[in-house]
């Protein structure tokens, strides 16, 4: 019988994983709700931000800059890519754009790789993050629960971006109706490079923030790549109240069968998608008719 | 109108000539030898290829290992290729055949090899089942995606719940060399050449039911499928059972391909389940061109070659993979049909203006009229062939069309006008069972058919023609019209994989359906090459060539010019005998020449039904038209 203070702190993990797993797939929601594009180079550009913020780190000493760096070395991967090569793809099928980012992701990875080698690397906590955190009867890591509060914060503002300014607003209206928004004459180009850049940027990000608690290695991107897939056919892609309840759900979901038995704590999560696919299909927050 | 009269006649009179012919004409055309083509070439290169591969530095067990990933492709390349379905989750059936296999071999469970393969081929294709069963409610990057992550799971399973089965990280060590007793003799199949004939024959094989299969009526639909399932489901198939069983099948290929590495290697190493191998797949099917059965053969040939080349180059080994991720985006990007696609197109274009479509197989001939469903036997006489009663929709706060009655006559051509955001499309796609009624009900021939689904109301006899074209863009004219022929002949699905597609039935009937809408001189046309109004005839030839007699047309007018809106009004005129039509139009100069009675549609109600005469007399007709009604419409 698992004790309650095992029972809250896997809570606690839960939603840690939760919100940065919701973090990650945001970036990938935003993308495709504007653009119509599903980015496999998602996970990619998570790996880039790791790295980039691991050398900042190392260089400067500074936590704050290092997440600084890993955000703003993946938002400029993203804007190179949509400008170099995604542009050219938005009028080709589905299939098409899967196939160039999923390429992409390749190369972003292999060049990680060639810099850092292929053995893993493990990013110090930060000084302000050491020790423990005590919560009643329960000693938690601080990082870990200073991580929850940074991606919540992240998310918090994000929704700002999308439901308080106009960007947000054409965001928002280019997910309803992409052509209706390009025929009201915003600029459509410069607003999908945006977006393309901000999705990046929220995978690289995240990447950092999850950086200490993580072993760094150049293949740890298709896990997030699945992680966030799943969160978004549960929550509904497109979606951006989706991809945080898909989050947490899956964050939860992981934590807690881990309790019982770690090694199902990954095929409990496809279950659940299995679940929402049968009695769901368009996820729970998507809307019905979106493919 | 008179041209498509004459063509019709022109059709009576070879249907005399070539009747006392027409097993002559079909030997030419059957011919075995050119049809079977591609399969001896295949046949004689795998023979060659080790006569002719070690010179170039390919050892036995690379060429080994390019056939099963080539094998493994075979099955993809159907779901991808041909249907349209980009999987990232087939890493899931490559492993479960290749582990059960692997199992069964090596705890002496079952001692036979090939009965071990069947079982490993068997299994996987149940697990096809249930995740095609799973993935399939979605399509698109949903598909893409929802595949990936249960191919992941399967991974995760194979490192727990099974890990005693399957050693977990370690996999299965030491799985016996193949064997086989004819009865008298046992044949032990050593490394080397011997296992490179061993998996050429089951390549082989495989590649032969892969042809039968594109080759077959199956196949054929699966093509639509790939080029517009809206379209395919709306002319009588069942897309879902096809993309069930395409699944499935390519599941078996991944299953079989998959126990015969854990052979090859006497190991069945547990990445056989990671991203890396549906990912791998992918790629070489990407590269070598998709759609072409023998891309994937060209992928494995390519990345693996690659592979072992960049190995001895000892600078370039650690990059293998970067330099691989930069030749498949350049591929993506710039030959959109892969190597084999180019090779292909590069050999068309060097025989000159030759169609590249022409299908070898069928007849031209034109001997019979198209056959018509025969109507159900109505129990009442004189009973409507299409009611609505008091149907309406809302969506939202929005009434789009409320209460309309409506009846079609048999034998009739009723019109349906009204001015534009009436409710006219709403209403139409009701009567088509398109879309679900928010209140009210519609009868096929006393039977209800509310909202049951276009593929249901096309096996009923009754078929749509759409406002914006809703073709097969990427085949051929015959093609297109073969596909509702199919859906009639077959009903909404068989697995008839590995029958022949060409019979005389089917070829008269497809023949006559493009004879009627006077596009014969087009037969093996692309569409996607034509002109707007030779497209606008032949969405008209698809609804035609289901064989239905109840049919509806959405403005067949819609952006026509002059000659062909003559040309269309004159095919409308000539289809009328034994069919009742439906016709919703703007132009109105034509619905006064075609229909008998014309219903009004205004604001969503039905404003107005009675002849045409009745209806230009109209005062409220008129008023609507003219932007009348004031009275109860604010400024």
């Amino acid at each position: 019988m698992p004790s309650m203070s095992l029972f809250l702190s896997q809570l606690f993990n839960g939603l840690a994983t939760g919100l940065l797993l919701a973090l990650i797939s945001t970036g990938l929601t935003i993308i495709y709700g504007t653009l119509g594009v599903i980015n496999f180079a998602h996970g990619a550009l998570f790996v880039v931000g790791a790295y980039a913020g691991y050398t900042v780190y190392g260089i400067t000493d500074s936590f704050v800059l290092a997440i600084a760096g890993g955000a703003a070395m993946s938002l400029a991967v993203g804007l190179i890519i949509e400008r170099g090569l995604m542009r050219q793809y938005y009028s080709r099928p589905p299939e098409d754009q899967i196939l160039v980012t999923f390429g992409i992701g390749i190369i972003l990875v292999e060049i990680v790789r060639s810099i850092y080698g292929g053995v893993s690397l493990s990013v110090d906590v930060p000084a302000w993050g050491q020790g423990v955190a005590h919560i009643g009867s329960l000693i938690y890591p601080l990082y870990r629960l200073q991580a929850l509060g940074i991606a919540a914060a992240t998310l918090l503002l994000l929704y700002f971006i999308l439901y308080r300014t106009s960007l947000g607003l054409i965001v928002r209206a280019g997910i309803e109706d992409a052509e209706m928004v390009n025929a009201l004459g915003i600029n459509v180009k410069r607003t999908f490079l945006l977006v393309f850049g901000i999705g990046a940027m929220a995978a690289g990000y995240a990447g950092m923030v999850d950086a200490p608690i993580v072993t760094l290695l150049p293949d740890m991107g298709h896990r997030v790549l699945v992680d966030s897939f799943v969160v978004v056919v549960i929550g509904g892609v497109g979606s951006f109240p989706g991809a945080i309840i898909g989050g947490i759900i899956a964050g939860v979901i992981l934590s807690l069968t881990s309790i019982v038995d770690p090694a199902y704590s990954h095929v409990m999560l496809f279950v659940v998608m299995a679940l929402v696919l049968i009695l769901r299909p368009q996820g729970l927050m998507g809307q019905e008719g979106r493919e | 109108m008179s041209t498509v009269h004459e063509g019709a006649v022109a059709a009576h009179g070879a249907d005399q000539q070539t009747a006392g012919n027409a097993p002559a004409q079909h030997s030419i055309h059957g011919g075995g030898m050119r049809r079977q083509l591609p399969e001896m070439i295949v046949g004689l290169c795998l023979i060659a290829a080790p006569f002719v591969l070690p010179y170039l530095g390919m050892s036995p067990d690379l060429l080994t290992r390019i056939l099963i990933w080539g094998l493994f492709g075979l099955g993809f390349d159907l779901l991808f290729g041909y249907t349209g379905l980009l999987s990232f989750g087939q890493a899931a059936f490559y492993g479960t055949g290749g582990f059960v296999t692997a199992y069964l071999l090596t705890a002496g469970l079952v001692p036979n090899m090939l009965v071990a393969l069947l079982i490993g081929t068997a299994v996987a294709s149940v697990a096809g089942l249930v995740i095609g069963y799973l993935t399939l409610r979605r399509t698109g990057i949903y598909f893409a995606m929802s595949t990936l992550a249960f191919g992941e799971m399967f991974y995760f399973l194979q490192n727990s719940s099974f890990k005693e089965y399957t050693g977990g990280e370690n996999g299965i060590a030491g799985v016996p060399p193949p064997q086989l007793s004819l009865g008298f003799v046992d044949i032990h199949i050593s490394s080397g050449w011997p296992m490179y004939w061993f998996v050429a024959f089951f390549f082989f094989i495989g590649y032969l039911i892969a042809r039968r299969i594109v080759r077959s009526p199956f196949g054929a639909v699966l093509k639509a499928i790939r080029g517009n399932p809206k379209r395919a489901m709306a002319l009588g198939h069942s897309i879902q059972s096809y993309k069930l069983t395409v699944f499935v099948v390519a599941a078996a290929y991944g299953g079989l391909a998959g126990g015969l590495l854990g052979i090859f290697q006497s190991y069945m190493p547990p990445d056989a389940f990671s991203l890396d191998t549906s990912a791998q797949l992918v790629i070489q099917t990407v590269m070598g061109g998709a759609g072409t059965l023998l891309g994937p053969l060209l992928g494995a040939t390519i990345w693996l070659y690659l592979y072992e080349g960049l190995q001895r180059i000892g600078e370039l080994g650690p990059y293998w993979k970067l330099i691989l991720g930069i030749v498949f985006v350049v591929l993506v990007t710039v030959f959109r049909h892969g190597v084999a696609g180019a090779m292909l197109d590069f050999v068309r274009a060097r025989r000159g203006r030759l169609p590249a479509d022409i299908d070898a197989d069928a007849s031209a001939k034109v001997s019979s009229e198209l056959s018509i469903v025969p109507p159900l036997a109505t129990s009442r006489p004189g009973a409507p062939v299409l009611e609505a009663r008091g149907i309406g929709k809302q969506y939202g706060g929005l009434k789009a069309v409320s209460d309309v009655n409506f009846s079609l006559r048999e034998g009739e051509l009723h019109g349906v006008i009204g001015p534009n955001g009436a409710g006219k499309s709403t209403f139409f796609a009701m009567l088509a069972g398109e879309l679900p009624t928010t209140t009210g009900k519609v009868y096929f021939r006393g039977q209800e058919i509310t909202g049951i689904g276009v593929t249901a109301v096309c096996q009923l006899g009754m078929s749509k023609s759409y406002q914006i074209n809703q073709l097969f863009e990427h085949l051929t004219v015959r093609q297109n019209v073969m596909i509702p022929v199919l859906a009639r002949n077959r009903g909404k699905f068989r697995n008839d994989m590995l029958k022949g597609l060409h019979s005389d039935a089917l070829d008269e009937q497809v023949n006559a359906a493009i004879a009627l809408v006077g596009l014969s001189s087009h037969a093996d046309t692309i569409v996607s090459e034509m002109a707007y109004g030779e497209k606008r005839r032949l969405e008209i030839g698809l609804a035609l060539a289901t064989g239905a007699n109840v049919l509806l047309f959405d403005e067949p007018l819609a952006g026509l010019g002059p000659e062909e809106r003559v040309l269309v009004v004159g095919l409308l005129k000539s289809i009328r005998r034994g069919r009742s039509m439906v016709i919703v139009e703007h132009d109105m100069d034509a619905m006064f020449e075609l229909a008998e009675r014309i219903t009004v549609l205004y604001e969503g109600c039905k404003l107005a039904e009675g002849t045409p005469d009745e209806i230009r007399r109209d005062s409220s007709v008129q008023a609507a038209y003219l932007g009348g009604m004031d009275d109860h419409e604010p400024a």
